[in-house]
């Protein structure tokens, strides 16, 4: 089987980028956007291909087999050695589908919704960017090129949220993020280091082999503090994960990141991008399960449900339509990595990486369709804050079916997709770790609380006096919806466990009706309460928030986490840090400096009055000088 | 070989006129007076090639013929000093050793 055609689903976005780019000047919009979705729509057209070509023929005796196309392009030592490539396996092509869908929505979107805007082309040159980066993180055949394409893919989220430049918070907002997320790259690029410095491999198929160095040889490797130094590497590389999946404690850039045009927030910050930390875990799962008992994929579920749990009290409070997506994304990434943390190794036992692997499908669908429903409505009433908004459903139905679709979705609504991924990580949490598992069930009930929280403030309660009355976005924007929506119910439908497994062996999954019942009954309770509170306009949610008075504030404000950040950087690091750093700088290295320039001024300036431009003083001094040296000569002449 | 002179006396007589060369050189203020001294300075030491040629080797020519030489250096020289002094004179109407001393530091 040959799969070498599967590059050019990243190289098609990488030459619209080039296109766009070079010429952003003198493609006209209507073309120029049109280009953009024809060439992701080709990309996604493709990797469904490969997704039949794969799943359909793939496997070799029940097992999923794993195609590598590459090229060698540094080379270290024999061993140690980058390559680039492309690389078939079934998370991969999974990803390729997840990313050029959503990539190849959001062109179509973004035509309609950002119809008009000066810089239309250099958006879609942006958004290739991003997909070709995207799609060459997910293909990667070993560390270094994946860690390569993580950090495009952080220049380009940069690149985006701060696309409307000229607004000073867009700005700030996208330096944040990408300071945030370069800073826990760091701790990958460390943990890539230390991982390829004892085992002498990048290549993911080295790396997680069950005969590789890593996990064969972790045993005998040198320890640090009580752990392994592959588990400290693990754990460094994780760091970077948790930066880009905005899990504790660095989720701060991502709400603010939300100051980027909405289609960005539905294509990165909801379905691709912040996945990648998931991916990143799910890519090297054998190896954070077997070296050291696993330790560091207990790190790995504790980061995640703690995450989900903080985010969604967090989202509960807002008040910024985009902001509380923000957070439910944050929320359910967690749900991601928590699902990965608790899942083991072989047959069944994997459910929780596979559960992982379709929760990210399914959320990619819903959160993009989300967001893309944010979008419109925010394109209607333009505002973000849900005080500006009330019963848009009279003005939009579209966007309001579309939208309910998405919040059952997420809310586990059986039925739904959302329903069966998020049952499938209840079993998985169930069966391995309880204290996890009633985490997540309150954070599925406080999902569906904020969600309908936020679709009844937006669709029901007040009729406000609009300005311009909201209209229905144009076809452009709805089709997109449509056809997310459908993704929204269908995903949950296709049978992940034939297809993505830990240990690439199909198994056969069921639905675990006792749990999926709680589950889904206290989603409903969630419901039931967003709709007593603000179904019709009533004071009842404003009494019981000032009932929790100083616990309120205290998660409005995002556990004052910004505020943590903030003093850390000016108080202590540059108040500090900083500050003692650049008086050493300025007083010592400079000023021994200035001194060696200083003594050189000063002594020319005491000796310059021999240069008199007199012609018979130099005379003088000449003849004087041959006086001396014939003293001297004849002096040593006669003895 | 000069009867009744002494090598003694002629090199005291060219030793005086160099040293008064040298005295002029650094003394006078006017650029032509001290290209003069200049010219005594090397007629001292012409003369002293022509006598150390005739007292010490005087079947040998060399002496004589350096001594020629210097006389056409002197005038070539002369001639590029005054050419400069000219020059200059155009430019600050002035021939003072003193008033060249601009270019200094």
């Amino acid at each position: 089987m040959d799969f070498s055609y599967t590059i050019l689903i990243p190289l098609i976005p990488l030459a619209l980028f080039l296109i766009l780019g070079l010429f952003s000047k003198k493609i006209p919009a209507s073309i120029s956007g049109w280009l953009g979705s024809l060439g992701l729509g080709t990309s996604f057209a493709l990797s469904l291909y490969t997704a039949y070509h794969y799943f359909m023929d793939g496997k070799l005796e029940g097992v999923y087999q794993t195609f590598i196309y590459k090229q060698t392009w540094l080379v270290f030592t024999d061993k140690l050695h980058i390559d680039l490539g492309v690389m078939v396996d079934p998370i991969s092509v999974m990803m390729m589908v997840v990313v050029t869908s959503v990539s190849f929505m959001v062109h179509l979107y973004s035509r309609g919704y950002m119809h008009g805007d000066d810089g239309y082309t250099r958006f879609f040159s942006y958004l290739a960017l991003f997909s070709f980066s995207m799609l060459g993180l997910v293909m990667a055949t070993n560390l270094f090129q994946m860690y390569i394409f993580w950090e495009l893919v952080g220049a380009s989220s940069f690149l985006l949220i701060g696309y409307y430049y000229t607004k000073p918070s867009a700005v700030a907002a996208a330096k944040k993020a990408f300071i945030v997320t370069r800073f826990a790259d760091l701790g990958f690029l460390i943990g890539i280091l230390l991982i390829s410095y004892y085992t002498g491999t990048f290549d993911f198929q080295d790396l997680t082999s069950q005969e590789g160095m890593l996990i064969a040889g972790w045993g005998a490797s040198a320890s640090f503090m009580g752990l392994s130094v592959f588990t400290w590497g693990l754990i460094l590389i994780y760091m970077g994960g948790v930066g880009k999946s905005a899990m504790l404690p660095f989720h701060i850039w991502l709400p603010d990141a939300m100051e980027g045009p909405t289609p960005v927030s539905a294509l990165i910050h909801a379905a691709t991008m912040v996945v990648a930390g998931v991916y990143l875990v799910a890519r090297l799962f054998p190896a954070f399960y077997f070296v050291d008992g696993g330790f560091a994929l207990q790190v790995v579920a504790y980061v995640g449900a703690i995450s989900s749990l903080v985010a969604a009290l967090i989202a509960i409070t807002q008040t910024d339509i985009k902001r509380i997506l923000a957070f439910s994304t944050m929320s359910q990434i967690g749900y991601m990595m928590l699902a990965l943390g608790v899942s083991k190794y072989e047959g069944h036992e994997g459910l929780g990486y596979m559960a992982s692997m379709f929760h990210l499908f399914t959320h990619a669908m819903f959160k993009a369709l989300l967001f893309l429903g944010a979008g419109s409505v925010i394109h209607a009433v333009h505002s973000n804050y849900m005080k500006d908004m009330g019963s848009l459903r009279k003005y939009m139905p579209i966007t309001h079916i579309t939208f309910l679709i998405a919040a059952l979705s997420i809310a586990g609504f059986p039925g739904f997709a959302g329903f069966f991924s998020k049952d499938e990580i209840l079993v998985a949490a169930f069966e391995n770790n309880k204290l996890i598992y009633y985490s997540s069930v309150l954070v599925a009930g406080l999902t569906a609380f904020y969600m309908f929280r936020l679709y009844f403030n937006i669709f029901w309660g007040e009729d406000r006096k609009y300005k311009h009355t909201p209209h229905e976005s144009p076809l452009s924007m709805t089709i997109p919806l449509i056809f997310l929506a459908f993704m929204s119910i269908a995903g949950g439908y296709i049978p992940f466990s034939q297809f993505v497994t830990a240990d690439l062996m199909p198994f056969e999954a069921h639905l675990n009706i006792p749990l999926a019942a709680i589950a889904s009954s206290v989603g409903i309770i969630g419901i039931i309460i967003a709709f007593i509170f603000y179904k019709k306009p009533s004071e009842l949610s404003k009494k019981f928030s000032n009932a929790f008075g100083v616990i309120y504030t205290f998660i409005y404000n995002k556990l004052y986490f910004d505020e943590l950040y903030l003093f850390v950087t000016k108080k202590i690091l540059f108040g500090i840090v900083a500050f003692s750093a650049s008086w050493f700088d300025k007083n010592v290295v400079d000023g021994s400096m200035i001194g060696i320039g200083n003594v050189t001024v000063s002594v020319a300036n005491k000796i310059k009055g021999m240069q008199s431009g007199k012609l018979q003083d130099y005379a003088m001094s000449f003849v004087g000088g041959i006086v001396v040296i014939a003293m001297v000569v004849f002096y040593i002449w006669i003895n | 070989m000069i009867a009744g002179i002494s090598i003694y006396d002629i090199l005291t007589l060219t030793s005086i006129l160099f040293f008064i060369g040298v005295y002029g050189f650094f003394t006078r203020e006017n650029l032509i007076t001290v290209l003069m001294s200049v010219e005594l300075i090397l007629n001292a030491s012409a003369v002293n090639f022509v006598l150390i040629n005739t007292y010490l080797y005087p079947d040998l020519l060399q002496g004589a013929v350096f001594s020629i030489f210097i006389i056409a250096l002197a005038a070539a020289e002369t001639a590029l000093a005054i050419a400069i002094i000219i020059n200059l004179y155009k430019l600050i109407y002035s021939v003072e050793v003193k008033d060249t001393e601009t270019m200094k530091y």
